[in-house]
């Protein structure tokens, strides 16, 4: 089975094309959020260099959200053009998930923290078990940082810590977190969507592909002007007109 | 033949539509986010970006089965890529430039002003440049020389508010809600258009630049000294003559730069060119001095992709080609490239 997947959630612009058990080839920047115009330009370099024809590509996998709003969209509107026009489904992986899955077979607890803004990040808890199956400790989800330092310290296990959140919560994780940590090194410690990929051949086999047209990211967040609505107790329904 | 399939989100519009030579329209579709954006009073940015990636697909899809065709009999995929919302912009961008990557088809940027002027190709077949053209809409208001195809010269803009953005502000405060165009056009269809005395704006140095922020606070100001004093405000007396000021100011510029220009043909296009009274007083103005008068169909006046597929044929057709990193322009300038 032969993916191209996209991950544009964050500051890192990554896509890969993994078959089966082997990556054919990955291009990652992180150097400015320009998605909109290097996205693209990525994945003609990277189907140039390993000539791929697109035609012989079973699905596109995509970073799913959580992550920006923006970014979310380019890489989701890419797919869904992708998939539309190959014709071949689509697989959301949430961002949070394939992140983690960059440190596959640690022993660690694995934590993946990206800059929410609004004082949160989004994050989630998971570890590979002794069988090196991908457990998910506490599922995708925004939360102030605190409060996943509480889950974390709860058991006191050991943690990794990855993602381009670190920089942003690195002193406050040094100040407040009790377990034993670390913080993952450059050539694991951001999105990488071959993980994306990797994770997407296990959704697939689970059935979790699904039509282009019916994706949409999963922002994990309403927009401000849903929440203040919510907020000042009116309700979200459209009106029929 | 050249057939385009053309996509458009720079709002609160999902559209994509199938056009042949730019004149031949084979399917037209449009998702309208209007309800949802009723219950703020007026275009979310994130709501109506998260709208476009929701049904994007499935629009350009029903665009090709109303066409009866495939994106492989396609030769060229093209996009609004600004003026509009970057938000919304980047939704359509991405789709079509992946789109047109993944079947090897020419991708074309349009400009979304250019869309609305060219929208007369598609009501005209038979109607070519030179002309003026008076764009109004929701978001933009921009008095045109159509010097060729995809050639084009300002002659005024506005300097606040677009006209469609008065007509939605005044909306709000009269109570009328949203949209404010079609609630502001039924409601001064019973009222008296020479009930209240609202001002013309002049602009500084421009002879027909527009600025309508001025009417828009004199309606305020009206409507706060009525309360003030414990008089009742008619709204559809107020509706009718505020609707008259922005008519007379169209009519005033329009028709002043068919004199200047000596102009034989005079055409109006964007969502506020769907109101009847403006397309009808220009209408009027226009036979009074034997100038042929041009206006698409409400259908093709409001955003959609039919006029952005017409467009973009003559930018094709002028050798026109975008790259994979064309990016969404949210200010883009009518002639900039």
């Amino acid at each position: 089975m032969k993916i191209l997947a996209i991950d544009s959630s964050g500051l890192v612009a990554s896509v890969a094309v993994v078959e089966d058990d082997r990556l054919l080839g990955e291009y990652t920047i992180d150097y400015k959020k320009t998605h909109s115009q290097t996205l693209l330009p990525m994945i003609d370099a990277l189907s140039s260099m390993i000539e791929l024809d697109l035609n012989t590509l079973d699905a596109i996998a995509v970073a799913a959200g959580p992550g920006s709003f923006t970014g979310l969209r380019i890489g989701s509107a890419t797919a869904k053009g992708l998939g539309l026009a190959l014709n071949i489904p689509l697989v959301g992986v949430p961002t949070v998930d394939a992140l983690a899955y960059n440190l596959y077979g640690v022993t660690e607890r694995i934590c993946p923290l990206m800059d929410a803004r609004r004082n949160q990040t989004y994050t989630g808890l998971y570890r590979f078990s002794s069988d090196h199956s991908f457990e998910v400790i506490h599922p995708a989800c925004a939360l102030p940082l605190e409060e996943i330092i509480e889950v974390i310290d709860g058991s006191g296990e050991p943690v990794i810590f990855l993602g381009d959140g670190v920089p942003v919560f690195k002193e406050q994780i040094e100040k407040s977190c009790k377990a034993p940590y670390s913080f993952a090194p450059a050539g694991f410690n951001r999105q990488r969507a071959a993980a994306v990929a990797d994770l997407a051949q296990i959704y697939i086999k689970e059935g979790k592909a699904q039509d282009a047209g019916d994706f949409r990211p999963n922002y994990l967040r309403l927009s401000q002007a849903e929440r203040e609505r919510l907020e000042a107790g009116g309700k979200l329904d459209e009106p029929t007109v | 033949m050249t057939k385009i399939l053309a996509i458009e989100s720079s709002c609160d519009e999902t559209a994509a539509a199938v056009v042949i030579d730019g004149r031949e329209v084979k399917s037209n579709v449009i998702s309208t986010q209007i309800p949802v954006h009723t219950l703020y009073g007026g275009v979310v940015p994130e709501i109506a970006s998260r709208k476009h990636i929701e049904r994007i697909n499935r629009v350009i899809e029903e665009a090709l089965i109303q066409a009866d065709m495939t994106l492989d009999d396609m030769d060229v995929i093209a996009v609004t890529y600004g003026p509009g919302l970057v938000g919304p912009l980047l939704v359509g961008v991405a789709e079509a430039k992946a789109i047109a990557y993944a079947k090897k088809k020419p991708l074309v940027g349009v400009h979304h002003i250019e869309g609305h002027i060219c929208a007369n190709y598609i009501e005209y077949p038979d109607l070519a440049p030179p002309f003026l053209c008076l764009v109004v809409s929701g978001g933009h208001t921009h008095l045109v020389r159509v010097v060729d195809y995809g050639k084009y010269e300002i002659l005024g803009r506005t300097v606040d508010d677009a006209a469609g953005e008065a007509f939605d502000k005044v909306a709000r405060s009269i109570g009328l809600g949203y949209p404010g165009g079609p609630k502001v056009e039924e409601a001064a269809k019973t009222g008296d258009p020479y009930a209240i005395d609202l001002p013309r704006a002049k602009v500084g140095d421009s002879e027909y630049d527009f600025s309508f922020s001025g009417l828009k606070s004199a309606v305020l100001n009206y409507i706060n000294r009525e309360q003030m004093a414990g008089r009742q405000v008619n709204p559809n007396d107020l509706a009718a003559s505020f609707q008259r000021a922005v008519v007379d100011v169209l009519v005033d510029h329009g028709m002043r730069s068919v004199e200047e220009y000596k102009a034989d043909r005079f055409a109006i296009a964007g969502g506020v060119a769907s109101n009847g009274s403006i397309r009808s007083a220009i209408a009027a103005a226009c036979k009074a001095r034997g100038v042929e008068f041009f206006c698409p169909a409400p259908i093709l006046c409001t955003d959609n992709a039919a006029m952005i597929g017409a467009a973009a044929y003559y930018e094709y057709m002028a050798g026109r080609r975008d790259g994979w990193d064309l990016n969404a322009v949210p200010n883009l300038k009518l002639g900039e490239r």
